[in-house]
């Protein structure tokens, strides 16, 4: 099966190409650069955009991770990661965010700082955020050349009129190194700010939009906001004002999924990012949460 | 007194444009299109000056080229031939020879325009405080407080209630829109204002008020106006000097007095005569 296809499936020709425009984009922090998104043996808006970034800039033994919402183990991360085993004879996979040379991810970026031999690859459903404030992209591209970003203000504004603060969850628009605003990806507000001064690249590929844009390492990222009304990450306190602390492993420094547990119909909370998680799990400071944990647990069970 | 605007020989032809398109088209010929080649002359030869806190009104009926050349002037159309400078504080801008981007900003800064259909003017799909919003973040303000409390100054200039601003502008009446678009036009304190049969549509009652509060404005702020319309009570009220205009080209120019008591043009005469 694999002799049939060339080491990362795209031929040298489009993987060439990929790597030019990926060139192009991290010469020109946050700029789309347009580029000709080949036809994948899986539907657009799956991560294609994401996944040929992956297979032109992936080394014979370098070391890959696969995220799909912070999970290693979800849909879309497996079947990439299968696909991309089949494809690059040689190269290894792991779920630890530290072995990893190159990373590709829907709407997360892990926990840990990433350092600067590592990359990450972000998928990209909408490259543009000026789209829901132009339909023209011909009108777009006139904006974002002149840094006319007045009307994504505008819609901050009206958020804050209407609900007194801004409520854009995901898909944070940013400014890079003062000039192109891009939509982040679906990644969390949560993860915004680590796309400040990254020691990593970040690339995103939009496979369906043709479009590929980065932030370079050691850029200045800031999320549109007003002077008096900063941009603010999700906020993680309980009713009682205390930071709720991850149900497997105990964190209560990482970004947390909401999950109902589907016996007791309680609201549990767990760390998205399961590297994180198991990491932190096996580390001497949860060793001792567990303990105590297990601890009341049985004191209530008593 | 200071020039704010220069315009000279303006002109914009729509089509292919021939030699004989200017010298077989005007109002001795009855007709602004081009025998010979079919090209419309829209405007040509429009040439006037502008001071500063003077209001200056082009009077002509449809199709005489009083919109077209003020459209050239914001940089909605681009002209065929002629030049203008705006004279900015210490700097002159000659208009047709900055790029996109420079007339973009020019237009946003420094220039206000006020359409007769509030659908050009204003975006209907975010509240009017959001529309004033737009032009104050265009321009720099970045401050929340610092841009409710301008909206809000500048609505309750425009005799529109601030409780309203955070509606959306379908909500309101044609007049209370055309006052949105005036305080949206304003929100950067521009030199100079266009104004584009304004108060064409809307009754009676409400039509005086808002050349009331145009006048007003002019007074405030020394504002430069140009305004455009085919109603003689606009021009009688508003207008300093005026061009009159027909098929393209300015037939008569002057002090408004001395056109409405003693027109010299034929078309002039009949159309204040035929004023009721």
């Amino acid at each position: 099966m694999s002799a049939s296809y060339p080491f990362g499936f795209l031929d040298e020709y489009a993987k060439k190409e990929v790597r030019r425009s990926t060139l192009k984009a991290v010469a020109l922090p946050g700029y789309q650069v347009p580029y000709s998104s080949r036809e994948m043996p899986m539907g657009r808006g799956f991560g294609t955009g994401g996944l040929q970034l992956t297979l032109s800039l992936l080394g014979e033994s370098e070391t890959l991770k696969v995220i799909d919402q912070g999970s290693d183990d979800s849909v879309n991360a497996v079947n990439l990661r299968n696909f991309i085993e089949m494809t690059c004879e040689g190269i290894n996979t792991t779920t630890n965010t530290d072995e990893a040379d190159l990373i590709q991810s829907r709407h997360r970026i892990p926990e840990k700082p990433l350092r600067e031999d590592q990359l990450i690859v972000l998928q990209v459903p909408y490259p543009d955020p000026l789209v829901l404030v132009e339909p023209s992209e011909d009108k777009r591209k006139i904006l974002h050349g002149e840094a006319d970003y007045s009307r994504l203000l505008v819609k901050l504004y009206e958020d804050i009129v209407k609900f007194d603060e801004i409520t854009i969850s995901h898909r944070y628009p940013t400014r890079i190194n003062d000039y192109y605003v891009i939509d982040p990806s679906p990644i969390p507000r949560w993860d915004v700010p680590k796309l400040h001064q990254s020691r990593a690249l970040i690339l995103f590929g939009a496979g369906r939009e043709k479009k590929i844009y980065a932030v370079p390492p050691y850029t200045k990222a800031e999320p549109l906001a007003f002077e008096d009304v900063p941009f603010r990450v999700e906020d993680f306190t309980d009713v009682s004002g205390k930071r709720r602390a991850c149900n497997r492993c105990g964190c209560t420094t990482s970004f947390l999924d909401e999950f109902i547990d589907s016996k007791t119909g309680e609201k549990v909370y767990q760390c998205s990012d399961s590297d994180w998680c198991n990491g932190y799990l096996n580390s001497d400071e949860t060793n001792n949460y567990a303990s105590t944990k297990a601890m009341s647990q049985e004191t209530e069970n008593g | 007194m200071d020039k704010v605007l220069e315009v000279d020989r303006l002109s914009k032809v729509y089509g292919p444009g021939c030699p004989s398109c200017f010298e077989l088209t005007g109002p001795e010929f009855n007709t602004n299109i081009c025998p010979v080649c079919g090209s419309v002359v829209a405007a040509h030869d429009v040439s006037f000056d502008l001071y500063k806190g003077e209001i200056l009104g082009i009077m002509g009926e449809s199709g005489s080229g009083k919109s077209t050349a003020v459209k050239c002037l914001y940089f909605d159309q681009a002209p065929s031939s002629g030049r203008a400078v705006f004279f900015d504080e210490s700097k002159q801008h000659d208009l047709f020879d900055l790029n996109a981007a420079q007339q973009r900003n020019l237009a946003n800064h420094r220039f206000g325009m006020v359409y007769q259909n509030p659908h050009l003017g204003l975006n209907f799909d975010i509240s009017a405080g959001g529309n004033i919003a737009e032009r104050l973040l265009m321009y720099g303000v970045s401050n929340y407080a610092d841009i409710r409390s301008r909206a809000t100054g500048l609505l309750s200039r425009t005799e529109v209630l601030p409780e309203r601003m955070d509606e959306l502008p379908k909500n309101f009446s044609g007049g209370m829109q055309q006052r949105v678009q005036i305080a949206k036009a304003l929100a950067t304190n521009p030199p100079l204002l266009f104004l584009d049969e304004v108060t064409t549509g809307l009754d009676l009652s409400v039509q005086a008020a808002i050349l009331d509060l145009i006048l007003e404005i002019q007074q405030e702020r020394d504002t430069a106006m140009i305004v455009v319309t085919h109603d003689l009570g606009v021009i009688r009220l508003l207008a300093g000097r005026t061009l009159v205009m027909k098929y393209g080209r300015v037939i008569e120019s002057g002090l408004t007095d001395q056109i409405l008591e003693d027109p010299q043009h034929a078309y002039t005469q009949r159309l204040v005569s035929s004023a009721l």
